[in-house]
């Protein structure tokens, strides 16, 4: 069977998660694989917690439940680290994420992270803060996914962006987003 | 010449597209979670003037139908879509559109009926229109429901079949998940759906007819016999279109899809979003030796008992999942039809399980649970009744 990639996605509403979910799987698609990306609907309002996942895959998926086992874990906000248990059910050699000025060392102690998993984390707070004006960490967080696991080329999720962000933003905003991208795709560190 | 573009799009989105291109005279709906988005999109089709179609924004869905069932009375190619306690206010039309016979299609995102409110999917607001004559299709994914709604113009307006259609898709699992999808050029959709020709209308004062009126019970009965007739033929028809649809777009339509039954032993009947669950652990389950089939159910009226029967008929043990309750009743609706299809064709234990209520989530594991119970199932008796998967 054709080898399936499964991402879990934690973050609080508005920080724009589905956005990111969903941008990953249609830079996938881009690369002709077969794709899902679907939020975990629940009574949510802006700052709650929410789960969105991401499945890519070289043949047709054909499960259409939650993401238990993920490979890979994205939490774009580190608040929810005490509220939630995102290690739950990572694969054995899956990776982790993590928004936070934290170095990966700090972050995999805090995530008692077992030696076998990736831990990445990237200040994506503070960089949208920079580029994107606003406490919207989704873009860069991509360019972090990117770097760390090769599951998108970077120039894909640039040529992705363009295209979706371009039929409601203004090219200011595009490009904002697009160096947020870059940034994270270079300041991510593995630890 | 068909020409398909691969895009990502949700359900909810699929089933905008098939509208749009179908391009129906008449629209009338009233948004409701999870359906909202399939009225947003083409509410925007409207009012960038993609469509021509007239968009009635009525207040609730008892209207919404209401409009529907006058405007298709009028001649018109009609169309909506609901949910929930939306399916549940316009059921008093149901019956009605179905006894007029009327071609109307509905798109139906299956989510749980309250108490408690609970807006995830389910088929319990769906299964309540499995009496009243209309025809019924579940998707499994977003390709499904594309597919199916393109289809269901077509099959309800066949002058054999005269009957309202619902086209049903798991609400969120299939109405928002992004996915890939197959969406056909315009033209190709646009020909394959044709003209609607009315075989009477309202409108045409050339030759004017009443429609709803009263009825005796002569004429009553009547009508109901001349529903059964079309309905039952209609299962033909729907081959005949749906064999059509698949030869332009490559995907081939069955009633019910069975997978690797030839020589199973043990045997999943299912509807709706969880089917490629269970196909996926078919595989796994194959893998490790074990003779395991799933028989997905896409025509669920009118029911196709004799393929069902055909497919499954020989297996040790069968088990039915039912996305919804029939209080009261030994099984649920699917369990219920699944052992009329086998009356007198086994003497092979079904058991019906009911998962996935309010949207619980189908975990792989359930699914390993029930091809456990069905390998250790050898009587026939006695029957449990209806067995809760993933709660005690």
């Amino acid at each position: 069977m054709a080898e399936l990639t499964e991402i879990r996605w934690h973050a609080r509403a508005g920080q724009g998660a589905v956005t990111a979910a969903t941008l990953v799987a249609e830079t996938a698609l881009l690369q002709d694989k077969y794709i899902q990306a679907m939020p975990e609907y629940g009574p949510e309002r802006t700052g709650a917690p929410l789960k969105a996942y991401t499945r890519v895959c070289d043949e047709p998926i054909e499960v259409h439940n939650n993401i238990t086992n993920p490979q890979i874990v994205i939490v774009m906000d580190e608040t929810l680290l005490p509220l939630v248990d995102v290690m739950e059910g990572i694969t054995e050699d899956g990776a982790v994420i993590l928004n936070t000025r934290m170095t990966p060392a700090e972050a995999r102690a805090k995530l008692k992270a077992p030696s076998s998993v990736k831990v990445a984390t990237v200040d994506a707070t503070g960089i949208a803060i920079d580029t994107i004006k606003r406490d919207i960490p989704n873009t860069p967080i991509v360019g972090a996914l990117s770097a760390v696991t090769g599951l998108v080329p970077v120039d894909k999720v640039k040529e992705k962006l363009v295209q979706t962000f371009g039929e409601k933003f203004s090219q200011a905003i595009i490009d904002a987003n697009l160096e947020s991208v870059d940034r994270a795709y270079k300041e991510v560190q593995v630890g | 010449m068909a020409t398909q573009t691969t895009i990502s799009a949700t359900g909810n989105l699929l089933i905008a597209e098939a509208y749009r291109q179908v391009e129906p005279d008449v629209i009338a709906a009233y948004p409701i979670t999870p359906q909202t988005t399939i009225v947003e999109a083409y509410a925007k089709y409207v009012a960038d003037g993609r469509v021509h179609t007239e968009l009635v924004t009525v207040e609730s869905e008892h209207s919404s139908m209401s409009a529907c069932i006058g405007a298709s009375a009028a001649g018109a190619r009609t169309a909506t879509a609901t949910s929930s306690q939306g399916f549940a206010y316009m059921y008093e039309e149901l019956p009605i559109a179905a006894g007029m016979r009327l071609p109307i299609v509905m798109a139906n995102a299956n989510r749980a009926i309250s108490a408690p409110i609970n807006i995830h999917a389910d088929h319990s607001d769906v299964m309540s229109a499995r009496d009243t004559g209309w025809i019924m299709l579940f998707a499994e994914d977003a390709q499904d429901a594309y597919d199916n709604t393109v289809m269901s113009f077509r099959i309800a307006e066949n002058p054999a079949v005269r009957l309202p259609v619902i086209t049903a898709l798991d609400g969120f699992i299939t109405t928002h998940a992004m996915e890939r999808a197959q969406l056909m050029d315009d033209e190709t959709v646009k020909s394959f759906a044709g003209q609607y020709v009315p075989p009477e209308a309202l409108l045409d004062t050339e030759n004017p007819i009443s429609v709803g009126m009263f009825a005796e019970d002569r004429f009553y009965t009547a009508g109901h016999l001349s529903t059964r007739r079309a309905i039952d033929g209609a299962a033909s028809i729907i081959k005949e279109i749906g064999d059509e649809w698949g030869a332009l777009c490559g995907r081939p339509f069955n009633a019910v899809n069975a997978y690797r039954c030839e020589d199973a032993d043990y045997v999943i009947v299912i509807i709706g979003s969880a089917a490629g669950n269970v196909r996926h652990v078919v595989n796994e389950l194959r893998d490790q030796g074990k003779k395991v089939g799933v028989a997905s159910i896409r025509v669920y009226r009118p029911f196709p008992y004799q393929e069902l029967a055909q497919a499954i008929g020989h297996a040790k043990a069968i088990g039915v999942m039912d996305r919804s309750e029939s209080f009261g009743a030994q099984n649920g609706p699917l369990g219920l039809d699944v052992h009329t299809a086998l009356y007198g064709q086994t003497q092979a234990p079904v058991r019906d399980y009911i998962y996935g209520l309010g949207g619980l989530d189908v975990t792989l594991d359930l699914i390993r649970q029930v091809y456990a119970d069905l390998e250790e199932t050898e009587s026939i008796v006695p029957d449990p009744g209806v067995i809760y998967l993933g709660i005690n």
